[in-house]
């Protein structure tokens, strides 16, 4: 373990020193071209289209596997959804288990860690250029996604480690090991390894990078311009203090007033929508009749329906693994239940919260189009659609909002950075994890992780989205390649999981505690 | 009348005095006691995962604290004075936990000190005094 280190501290050192002299230049630009020239060529092969179309297979490959999730599960989404309302409210959980980790905190971690970027700039992307049809598709992702959550979740908590301590571990790199081992299929191990590094990249990715940079751009929005390592710098230091200094105060305070952000900025969107009540018939017009014709966007209907399917993958996570990391702790007997509850998930992440965003948007007039042919105008560029005021990703949100409410770009500023720091704070958890069924835990294994964690933020604030958005992706959804797989070799023991779960539950064997 | 009386303990300066009124009850009319120590605990509350990952092990540390600082100390001498004695040690909000264990044992009473720990979280959400007075099953005794 010593050896690898050294060489990580060799490599961050190295790393440190080569972007010394870039002072001269502009510490941004510099971070920029190493950061894009680094990255492109995995950017370009996780997003390289079918031969002859422009349709990235990746897309596919996520949409393809939610869809067998919900067959295979016979509509289990729909099926099971007041089930999991019960389980979340606590309705069959035993009194004497109070005081371990409940369905309902289980689920509340998992969602802090989902909702955030995503569902406020990600969402504004995929509207930015697949135009308002991209929400449909988005939709359907999301309520499909649920069957892919539910699968994972199962598996995440049926595998995991319980240590002697009382301490646990899962994710999919348990259930890759462990159920694959039990199921006879040989290459679990090889799979955990690739998965574990992707989830690494993930963590640094998404999960990190595209987080510091959509605060910084929100905060210079607000504040006005000012370059991004300084964000990073001050971001990096809180994020160093709790997971590296331990202070547990910074984390208490985010856990609990991001879902306040989260209820506020829903409620606040719901206003906006009952407002203009009228317009609410013509903006799902809009969303249908894009989601089919593309209304001159970009690429058309594929062009929405892409931008779409990835923006809902981005910010629910289903099928990517990273849930089932997080859902793993929960007390409970039956693995499945858990899979009921993070089903939750994306329903709450992308069907609501996603949809509100996106009706926002679409309703307070920030796309132009032609008044003539009801057609949306292109960019300069041709690669997005106008908007009013030229805006994209997080800023195009905070000018929705505003139009609405002049206050509520502040509001959004500190809603951003709450989120994005609460999001982060999750996934340096599941990149730790990661890390340590890697290299070992032990306390300098951790601390390297973390540190390199910490580098990061200030790369993601100092990069410019494009580069970024593009990398956090390809990272994301990496992890999803080798989970999927993952998934459907053990899907046949979630049915049986299934199948006995919900025959006792109608004979009565399992019964309500309230 | 035997009398059975759950007295609530957290270990303060008021709970004390609860505990001292109780078991003087208890003595006078040959009653036994049950001291309840609730550890105040929602599960609609919001963890980090690395509060997740660790809350098995942090609930046993937790409880075995509270056994071995706060129950087993006053058991002793509640014994001493002779009186019959038995402990509750139990998670959840703490007058509603209250009032299940009264429930549950078929207590006639339950004995509380008027103020705990946290005030200032007792002013913005309601005393367990308060709640105990609305919602208990059986008369509650408030000690000054």
């Amino acid at each position: 373990m010593k050896t690898h280190y050294k060489a990580a501290a060799i490599a961050a050192t190295a790393w440190l020193a080569a972007s010394a002299p870039a002072m001269a230049q502009s510490i941004d630009e510099r971070v920029n071209e190493i950061f894009a020239n680094s990255t492109g060529w995995f950017v370009n092969f996780i997003f390289s289209p079918f031969p002859g179309t422009t349709f990235p297979w990746i897309v596919a490959w996520l949409v393809i596997a939610a869809t067998i999730f919900t067959v295979y599960f016979g509509l289990i989404q729909f099926r099971a959804f007041p089930h999991s309302i019960a389980l979340v409210k606590g309705d069959y959980s035993d009194p004497n288990d109070a005081g371990e980790v409940s369905h309902f905190q289980a689920l509340a971690t998992a969602l802090s860690g989902t909702v955030g970027l995503g569902n406020i700039a990600g969402v504004a992307v995929a509207i930015g250029i697949g135009g308002p049809g991209a929400t449909f598709w988005m939709i359907l992702a999301g309520l499909m996604g649920m069957a892919s959550k539910f699968t994972e979740c199962t598996l995440g908590v049926k595998y995991r480690n319980e240590y002697e301590d009382g301490t646990v571990s899962g994710g999919p790199m348990y259930y890759m090991t462990k159920g694959f081992a039990e199921r006879g299929i040989p290459g679990g191990k090889a799979m955990a390894i690739l998965f574990s590094i992707f989830c690494i990249l993930g963590a640094l990715g998404g999960g990190n990078m595209f987080q510091a940079n959509q605060a910084h751009a929100q905060l210079t929005n607000v504040i006005g311009d000012y370059p991004g390592w300084i964000t990073g710098v001050i971001f990096a230091g809180i994020v160093f203090a709790v997971i590296v200094g331990g202070l547990k105060s910074i984390a208490k305070v985010t856990e609990k007033v991001v879902p306040i952000m989260g209820v506020m900025y829903v409620v606040t969107a719901l206003v906006i929508l009952l407002m203009n009540a009228n317009m609410i018939g013509w903006a799902f017009g809009q969303i249908f009749e894009g989601a089919f014709t593309g209304l001159g966007v970009a690429g058309g209907m594929v062009g929405a329906l892409i931008q779409g399917f990835k923006r809902a993958a981005f910010s629910n996570e289903a099928g990517v693994g990273s849930a089932a990391i997080a859902h793993s702790a929960v007390r409970t007997k039956e693995p499945i239940t858990e899979g009921f509850v993070s089903l939750l998930e994306p329903f709450i992440d992308t069907v609501v919260i996603c949809t509100m965003t996106a009706l926002v948007i679409i309703i307070t007039g920030q796309l132009v189009s032609d008044p003539e042919t009801g057609l949306y105008l292109l960019n300069e560029g041709g690669s997005a659609i106008q908007t009013v005021d030229g805006n994209s990703g997080v800023a195009l949100t905070s000018a929705a909002f505003s139009s609405a409410f002049g206050w509520f770009k502040y509001v959004l500023a500190i809603a951003v950075i709450l989120f994005a720091f609460s999001t982060m704070i999750s996934w340096s958890y599941y990149g730790l994890k990661a890390w340590t069924f890697l290299f070992g835990e032990g306390k300098t294994t951790e601390l390297v992780f973390k540190v390199i964690f910490c580098i990061f933020v200030v790369i993601g604030a100092a990069a410019s989205l494009g580069p970024v958005i593009d990398f956090s992706d390809a990272a994301i959804f990496a992890m999803a390649v080798v989970n999927i797989v993952a998934l459907y070799l053990l899907m046949p023991i979630v049915k049986r999981e299934l199948d006995s779960y919900l025959s006792r539950l109608k004979s009565g064997e399992i019964r309500k505690f309230h | 009348m035997s009398q059975k009386i759950v007295v609530g303990f957290d270990g303060s300066e008021s709970g004390r005095a609860a505990l001292t009124f109780a078991v003087e009850a208890a003595r006078k009319n040959g009653g036994e006691l049950l001291i309840a120590h609730v550890l105040e605990w929602s599960p609609y509350s919001f963890l980090t995962p690395t509060e997740l990952e660790e809350r098995h092990k942090r609930r046993g540390e937790e409880l075995e604290r509270a056994e071995k600082a706060i129950l087993a100390p006053v058991v002793e001498s509640v014994k001493a004075s002779g009186v019959a004695v038995s402990t509750a040690l139990r998670y959840g909000h703490i007058a509603e936990t209250l009032i299940s264990i009264a429930k549950e044992e078929g207590a006639d009473q339950i004995v509380i000190g008027r103020t705990g720990h946290s005030s200032l979280s007792s002013r913005l959400f309601g005393s367990v005094a308060g709640s105990l007075a609305q919602a208990a099953p059986v008369a509650v005794t408030i000690v000054p």
